[in-house]
């Protein structure tokens, strides 16, 4: 009866679903979140924009153990969103995958905004561009630097084991479908096991779902 | 596979001779002399460590020895699988089939008993199940399939997941749907788990009662509190076969063996409590010699099984 990662396909797909569907839906999420702040603050000019700046890029490094202990207290039965039954489900681990990956979203989309040569913008606010194209301008010029934090975001959602352990839990069913069990909780629950070789494939399976969605995202980005 | 009967014996007897060797403590041994400083790796369940028995035990021996203990703790079948690639040089698990299996295969040598505590079925203490009024464990196991209460399972292949296994398999029951839930997990994130979930488990009672911040109730007690065989929970330890693994520390391994199966060492096992309670209790020292410990059980000395 215990689950076999290799010979019950079941099993492998269910886990390469949760793995992608909670992935992409908290860089989804992540991207809405950041964007905004990422233009917002690349934009404006105040005091203090500096340590908001080192704010994210702490962010960026923030260690996902604490990140899962965390949303695990606030979402605990005894944490202040114990309410929502939350903790060791999907949503939780996409919570925990959006605090991880919105900071990297939001550093580099910055850093590509703020790159963008002012020469840009000044051309086009010289030609009468309101304030609404010069943004657009800015935005197509860094949009390279802005896919890469979204893949950047996505690549530190999809291979994160730490907190989505706490949060998730590495839940399996019986008949091999996947409740919380991750590609990278599946890993390392079979390391534990000494399933060394079954550990293997499944990271190489991993590591060509991450080149897949690369592939992808920078084909449609028209590069 | 067959089992080897002479080189059994042979180091069945090296065995009982180390292990008298560690309960006389002669310092005059030079075999004491030459392990100072060398580190035993060791692989043992997640149960040893989470109570705290591990830390008190290695720390008394590496007082008498000044010899380390690496100790990795994972499920027993991890143990079990990390001494089969000869990754340590001793195991201390709890899941007498696996273990028979791994003395079978030739892996382990000498052995022992250790010491034992029980398992019991914890769940929440409305117990939707009705489990408290059940006094068997297949009752208890039936009885929460029945109701279709959450049941989150250890699924690693450790010897409380065999034990789990066994229970079920004796009900005649398949464990399945939304309701039985399987971790991969050790036992204090299992119990944790079904803390938060209103889940019923199967813990060894050592984890357990090692925990004060669960809510989670005992709800069919194991064989130290009158509750059926069944949930009894013996450990067992065993060295690896230096003939298979040439690079295994043989001689720590049995220096440890004889150690905690030895007077002093059972003493730290009986001592040894958390929040008051006696967690484990010492089965190594008896009058009686007790032959079937050293060997897979039903083995007979005429080579065959029963």
């Amino acid at each position: 009866m215990p689950l076999d990662a290799l010979s019950d396909p079941t099993y492998l797909r269910s886990i390469i679903r949760l793995s992608l569907t909670v992935s992409l839906v908290a860089v989804l999420v992540s991207t809405v979140l950041s964007l905004p702040i990422a233009f917002a603050v690349g934009f404006a000019d105040f005091r203090g924009k500096r340590f908001v700046t080192a704010v994210i890029n702490t962010g960026m490094g923030f260690p996902s153990v604490v990140v899962g202990l965390l949303v695990w207290y606030v979402l605990s039965n005894q944490g202040p969103l114990g309410t929502l039954n939350l903790i060791y489900t999907p949503e939780a681990m996409i919570i925990s995958q959006c605090v991880l990956a919105a900071p990297v979203i939001t550093g580099v989309a910055l850093s590509a905004v703020e790159s963008v040569d002012d020469a840009v913008r000044d051309a086009a606010y010289g030609v009468g561009g309101t304030r609404a194209d010069v943004a657009l301008i800015t935005l197509k010029e860094a949009r390279y630097g802005v896919i890469t934090g979204i893949l950047a975001g996505f690549g530190r959602a999809i291979s994160e084991v730490g907190s989505v352990l706490i949060v998730g839990g590495n839940i399996a069913y019986a008949d091999g479908t996947s409740k919380t069990r991750t590609l990278t909780t599946a890993i390392q629950f079979e390391v534990r096991k000494g399933e060394f070789e079954v550990a293997l494939i499944l990271g190489a399976v991993l590591l060509v779902l991450v080149l897949l969605v690369n592939g992808i995202v920078l084909r449609l980005g028209g590069r | 596979m067959e089992y080897r009967r002479r080189e059994v014996l042979g180091a069945s007897a090296a065995g009982i001779a180390a292990a008298v060797g560690g309960c006389l403590g002669d310092s005059g041994d030079d075999g004491e002399g030459s392990i100072a400083g060398e580190e035993l790796a060791m692989a043992t369940t997640t149960s040893t460590e989470a109570t705290g028995l591990l830390d008190e035990l290695n720390a008394a021996f590496r007082e008498r020895f000044s010899t380390r203990v690496a100790a990795n703790a994972d499920g027993t079948g991890a143990a079990i699988r990390s001494a089969r690639d000869g990754n340590a040089d001793v195991i201390l698990v709890h899941a007498r089939s696996q273990e028979d299996e791994f003395m079978r295969d030739g892996y382990g040598v000498n052995r022992r008993d250790l010491m034992f505590n029980d398992f019991v079925v914890v769940g929440p203490s409305d117990d939707p199940a009705g489990v408290g009024d059940t006094e068997q464990a297949t009752a208890a196991f039936e009885a929460i399939a029945d109701a279709e209460a959450t049941f989150v399972s250890r699924g690693d292949e450790s010897g409380t997941h065999t034990k789990e296994l066994a229970i079920w398999s004796e009900t005649g029951l398949e464990p399945g749907g939304e309701w039985y839930q399987q971790l991969g997990q050790g036992m204090g994130e299992t119990l944790t788990n079904a803390n938060e979930s209103g889940a019923y488990t199967l813990s060894d009672r050592g984890t357990y009662l090692s925990r004060d911040d669960l809510d989670l109730e005992i709800l069919l007690q194991g064989p130290i509190e009158g509750g059926p065989e069944l949930l009894a929970n013996p450990y067992g330890i065993m060295a690896v076969n230096p003939e298979i693994h040439d690079d295994v520390n043989y001689q720590l391994a049995m220096a440890y063996i004889g150690f905690v199966t030895s007077p002093e060492g059972q003493a730290v096992i009986e001592d040894f409590t958390a929040n008051g309670e006696q967690l484990f209790f010492p089965e190594a020292l008896s009058e009686d010699p007790d032959f079937q410990q050293y060997v897979p059980e039903g083995w007979q000395p005429n080579g065959s099984e029963e």
